[in-house]
């Protein structure tokens, strides 16, 4: 005899839970309540698993509020090589764009960090997997060239997949097109702070994600050259644990620090103070 | 005995017959010897039409040939007095790439390239010329000393890629890729990358910047592979993909030289030989030698910041955009 009587009808009537309400995290696969995470500015509250966050969501979170002009917001791939799969890639960009509300994978252009005036380019993993094609490499040197021009500190946060092979050698160039504006920049004086988003990969930190100053990565992001999965079938043994996350970089001397997101502003500012100090004016320096 | 690629066998098949024939004649028949000449015309006129037909799956496969000149047999070939360097100074010699000083035509050059091996033995040595970030590093310290003493550069690509490793990630191979990237835009020196054979992504990039870029007739230049690609883009279900969507995927990549240059990303294609470089190896280098005599010329009457200027304005341009 039970103590409790089980009501079976009430269990098998299953509340429909809204899309979306819960969110498993990439990291330690807990299922976590959705809100909870956007309140944590997408950060796990179980790992500090950071989540991959829009370009938009990013340039609020480190730029002064309202100081952001956006430059190249109309570019547009030409489909160089009039590419087909087993999709046409015009209409894969078109999906892309429809899903996204952004034109390709970067967002790029003028902002004030901590009062401070500085170039931001951030690219956005929902599009097309943050991939670099002729857009992100077109928008990418003119935010150098653009930084150059106005003496500013350059900034980009990374987060892709690779080159985008749709664009096939024209987005490998982009590699060579984008290392060649961070060199002309450097030649200025003013700092290039690179951030490493989860994940950072192949023609991106191939480029000019690997180029910075200072290299700054979020907590337990993937970062590498190879994708994990190609070197295992390469070598054909398993993998070490950590292998090619921040903390495995940090360890092997590839970048500076890990920082938190929510401290990521900050850090940024602190950094400018040094390094773009002959512009420094401490009025300016409200976050 | 040569090797022969798929769409070669009519060729081999003829080829050797013509052979049998003239161990039989051994020079004495004159009959014989007439119709040896007959099938080597009939030959020749079968190679140069399956060459002009050729696929850029087609292309790949002679690029990977394995008899393919590879960058010691080139500078064997065009330099002298080839001396060779090693090591990064900072962790280890790759013998995925080669480096060192030599004499082109007089003119002493620092010399670097990708090298993949020949046999088992040397291939597994070389690692099928897929560097590690030592091997870029070596690179990036050989062009910094041609840059001291006022030397051009000559590069020669054939690599099918970075090599995806634990050690390679390690060391940082992204780092020592986007690096040679950057230090090669400063170099006040003349540069000019040889594409011989598998230009390779990023890995084939990492030497591929420069005043003017050549490529041999049959060789490929890609973003990814063939097989790279069409694992992610022709995968249908679980199925695996064989030579029929790697034939798909090469057309699309658009990785021929012939394709490249109408892209507007390298400058000249260097002819080679009927049925590739490999078939005769002198005629490709001397093709390859008269090439870089020409752009050598040319560059070094430049001043060394017109150089850097227009290098940096050559990649400024390839994906230049206008918006709408």
């Amino acid at each position: 005899m039970a103590w409790f009587k089980k009501e079976k009808n009430k269990i098998s009537k299953r509340v429909k839970i809204p899309e979306g309400l819960w969110v498993k995290c990439n990291s330690c696969k807990e299922i976590i309540y959705r809100k909870e995470v956007d309140r944590n500015l997408k950060v796990c509250p179980k790992c500090n698993y950071h989540f991959r966050i829009s370009a938009r969501e990013r340039i609020s979170l480190l730029t002064d509020n309202g100081s952001f002009t956006e430059i190249g917001s109309g570019l547009v791939s030409n489909d160089p090589l009039n590419f087909r799969d087993q999709t046409a890639y015009k209409d894969r960009l078109n999906e892309s764009r429809k899903k996204t509300g952004i034109n390709d994978a970067a967002t790029a252009g003028s902002a004030l960090i901590g009062g401070r005036p500085v170039v931001i380019i951030v690219l956005d993993f929902a599009f097309m997997g943050g991939s670099m094609g002729s857009v992100v490499g077109e928008k990418f040197t003119m935010a150098a060239e653009k930084a150059a021009e106005e003496e500013s500190p350059l900034i980009s946060v990374a987060s892709s997949g690779g080159a985008r092979m749709q664009e096939g050698i024209i987005s490998l160039m982009q590699m060579a097109k984008t290392s060649a504006s961070v060199a002309w920049f450097k030649e200025k004086g003013m700092p290039y702070i690179s951030i490493l988003a989860d994940p950072t990969f192949g023609g991106v930190s191939a480029s000019f994600a690997m180029l910075g100053d200072i290299i700054i990565a979020e907590p337990k992001s993937l970062i590498g050259f190879a994708g994990p999965r190609v070197i295992e079938q390469t070598i054909k043994q398993q993998l070490p644990e950590n292998f090619q996350t921040a903390e495995f970089l940090l360890k092997h001397g590839m970048i500076d620090m890990i920082v938190n997101r929510k401290e990521l502003k900050q850090t940024i500012i602190r950094l400018l103070s040094f390094t773009a100090a002959d512009k420094y004016s401490p009025k300016n320096n409200e976050p | 005995m040569h090797y022969y690629l798929d769409f070669e066998k009519p060729v081999a098949e003829l080829e050797n017959k013509i052979e049998e024939l003239r161990r039989l004649a051994d020079g004495r028949d004159m009959n014989i010897t007439a119709e040896i000449k007959k099938l080597e015309k009939k030959a020749q006129d079968l190679r140069a039409d399956i060459f002009s037909k050729i696929t850029p799956w087609q292309k790949t496969m002679i690029a990977r040939h394995p008899d393919r000149p590879y960058t010691l047999d080139y500078i064997r070939l065009l330099m002298e007095d080839f001396i060779e360097l090693h090591g990064d100074r900072r962790f280890a010699d790759d013998p995925a790439i080669v480096a060192g000083f030599a004499r082109f035509r007089g003119v002493p050059v620092a010399v670097i390239g990708h090298q993949k091996g020949r046999g088992t033995k040397e291939r597994i040595e070389r690692n099928f010329g897929q560097p590690h970030p030592e091997g870029y590093r070596k690179a990036l310290r050989i062009m910094k000393l041609a840059e001291r003493f006022g030397n051009p550069v000559i590069t020669f690509i054939d690599t099918p890629g970075a090599y995806p490793g634990i050690g390679a990630e390690e060391r940082g191979q992204s780092e020592a890729i986007a690096r040679n990237l950057l230090e090669i835009f400063r170099l006040n020196i003349p540069v000019i990358p040889v594409i011989i054979g598998e230009g390779g992504s990023g890995g084939a990039l990492a030497l591929s910047v420069g005043d003017r870029i050549l490529m041999l007739e049959h060789s490929v230049y890609s973003v990814i592979s063939p097989e790279g690609c069409a694992a992610i883009l022709w995968k249908k279900n679980s199925n695996s993909v064989g030579p029929a969507e790697y034939a798909r995927a090469s057309e699309a990549l658009k990785l021929t030289a012939q394709d490249i240059l109408a892209l507007g990303v390298i400058d000249e294609i260097i002819p080679e030989p009927l049925g590739g470089a490999h078939r005769d190896e002198q005629k490709a280098a001397e093709a390859i030698g008269s090439a870089l005599k020409r752009s050598l010329d040319e560059l070094m009457e430049k001043p060394p910041a017109v150089l850097v200027e227009e290098r940096y304005r050559k990649f400024r341009l390839i994906g230049k955009l206008a918006e709408v």
